[in-house]
């Protein structure tokens, strides 16, 4: 057993595994943040909403679509200068969370328009109907009733970032990812690489068993 | 009151002009349930919609209680809807609210209340839709029919002077349907609420509504009191959507009657004359005979009417034709 797993340190393990934790909730949280507003302003303004704007729209969509066909480590790249300017560095969980938030906000942000899509346009149509503001629409009717989708486009992300981060373990971020290449690749340490598979699998289940809990939880249909 | 001026709407799409509504006049009184009826696609359900602007109109004014509607701003015009309740075919609840919750939205969207004023004015809302054991259920727990009177407490809790029903059964079940018209009808007369209601089904309009108007391909071809223009339809449309109600195939009929002699004649009677003892009266002082052909007793909204297809045979058919005619029914020569 001790000869099949040699090259375990349990410290680095757990300390990876907390990198991969912190950069998978400090990227989720501000993706949330950024990539709510920007789903409903994407959906609001799309053809045939309340706010229809083709100019922004386009120009909405344009931006997400350039930001989410940029492969993830290209990304990672190319944001070093900004995430130097954002964070200080470019490296370890800080240096990763930057160019994490802006990879997975625009894909988060086309989820929740999707989501917002779903909900039934009777549901506007009533609103607007008892005299509801647009901001009174989105916050009281729209959302309320497209949190499912809101929720299962979260756990879709999280997962995303998951791998993301492992990712960023590239370019020095730490985590588990960074684990894998160092010692399961670059020296062949076959158990290392088990190890961080397995864990990041959990980790992929946990999420995804959490997301659909909460989904259950929330649907009223 | 509500009044429409030459209100018309026009889509353009892919660069020509299409007319759901063409210029239309229209004036419903305070109090009053007013019906419009149309097949689908003959621009009802835009007409409705253009009382409260959820669709704006390409020409003419809409008036509600003095009030030009077409001229208000966009608060102005929150402030409007706030005072116009609406129901819909599919009800629009929001699926991740309760009764309650839903039934007390437009009352947060008014503002100005507590929330225990909201709660208090909820509960008699539900009391009088009859739904008080629900408040905490969601709308998927519920039925067609309950749904329904959810969104009529819904629409009823800004306390509107005017309630929109957009083809308010046609998801439902007659049964269920017969409940709702009910509660519209008891609503209407409790609280002198204006109604004005899109349908279908000819069969709404009779036992609702006081006036009606007949709508097809954009544009109104018809209106009246719901008496006048059920039991003497003009406009083609209308005969097809009283035959509908009726059941009765106007060409098979014509064929049984041609089996059948004399002279063939249709009685309309209103109101308290539907009960008069009149056709055995007027044979036997003409010594005629009669066959009844066909026959309807039944109510518009609270009056009774009949309608009797007769064949008049022997005996003085003029005299006794004339009798007829001076009574208190409507004479129609079917055949001489």
């Amino acid at each position: 057993m001790n000869a099949l797993f040699a090259n375990l340190d349990p410290v680095e393990i757990w300390q990876a595994t907390l990198d991969t934790l912190l950069m998978l909730g400090g990227s989720l949280l501000f993706t949330v943040l950024f990539g709510l507003p920007l789903g409903v302003l994407l959906f609001l303004t799309g053809p045939r909403q309340m706010f229809e704007r083709r100019g922004l729209y386009g120009l909405l969509s344009v931006v997400v679509n350039a930001l989410r066909s940029l492969p993830f480590i290209i990304l990672l790249i190319v944001m070093i200068p900004v995430t130097v300017l954002i964070t200080g560095t470019s490296l370890g969980v800080a240096g990763a969370i930057p160019p994490l938030v802006a990879g997975a906000t625009p894909f988060f942000a086309r989820l929740v328009e999707t989501a917002l899509r779903e909900v039934d346009r009777g549901i506007i149509e009533a609103s607007q109907a008892m005299g509801a503001t647009t901001r009174e629409i989105v916050l009281d009717a729209l959302l309320p009733e497209a949190r499912p989708g809101i929720i299962a486009a979260i756990t879709i992300t999280a997962i995303a970032l998951v791998s993301y981060t492992a990712m960023a373990g590239v370019v020095g971020a730490g985590g588990l990812g960074d684990l894998a290449i160092r010692f399961g690749y670059q020296r062949f340490q076959t158990d290392v690489m088990i190890v961080t598979v397995v864990l990041l699998l959990v980790i992929v289940q946990i999420l995804q068993s959490i997301g659909d809990r909460l989904v259950v939880h929330f649907s009223r249909k | 009151m509500i009044e429409l001026k030459q209100v018309g709407k026009t889509y353009r799409l892919d660069g020509r002009d299409i007319p759901a509504v063409r210029p239309t006049d229209l004036f419903v009184e305070q109090g009053e349930v007013f019906g419009l009826i149309g097949h689908s696609g003959a621009g009802k359900s835009t007409l409705l919609r253009l009382i409260n602007r959820l669709e704006e109109p390409s020409d003419g004014r809409i008036v509600v209680d003095g009030e030009d509607v077409t001229a208000l701003d966009p608060a102005g015009l929150r402030a409007f809807r706030q005072r116009v309740g609406m129901i819909f075919q599919h009800f629009n609840l929001l699926s991740s609210k309760t009764v309650a919750e839903n039934i007390g939205l437009p009352l947060k969207f008014a503002g100005g209340r507590s929330k225990a004023q909201i709660a208090e004015r909820v509960d008699a809302l539900l009391a009088r839709v009859g739904l008080e054991a629900h408040a905490r259920k969601y709308p998927a727990q519920l039925s067609g029919g309950q749904k329904q009177r959810v969104g009529i407490a819904r629409a009823l809790a800004t306390e509107p002077r005017i309630l929109l029903c957009d083809e308010a059964t046609s998801a439902l079940d007659p049964q269920t349907t017969t409940q709702v018209l009910q509660l519209l009808s008891d609503i209407n007369r409790e609280l002198g609420l204006t109604i004005v209601l899109i349908t279908h089904e000819m069969d709404v309009i009779r036992r609702v509504c006081d006036r009606v108007a007949v709508m097809d391909a954009g544009a109104i071809v018809e209106q009246g009191t719901v008496g006048d223009v059920f039991l003497h339809p003009r406009h083609p449309t209308t005969r097809r959507f009283v035959l509908e109600a009726e059941q009765v195939d106007e060409h098979e009929q014509l064929q049984d009657f041609a089996h059948v002699g004399g002279r063939i004649l249709r009685l309309t009677f209103r109101g308290d004359a539907t009960y008069a003892p009149l056709l055995g009266t007027v044979a036997r002082e003409t010594g005629v005979d009669y066959s009844i052909l066909a026959g309807r007793i039944d109510h518009i909204k609270d009056t009774p009417y009949g309608q009797l297809t007769i064949a008049l045979i022997g005996g003085d058919v003029e005299a006794a034709q004339r009798r007829l005619g001076e009574a208190d029914v409507h004479l129609e020569v079917l055949r001489p």
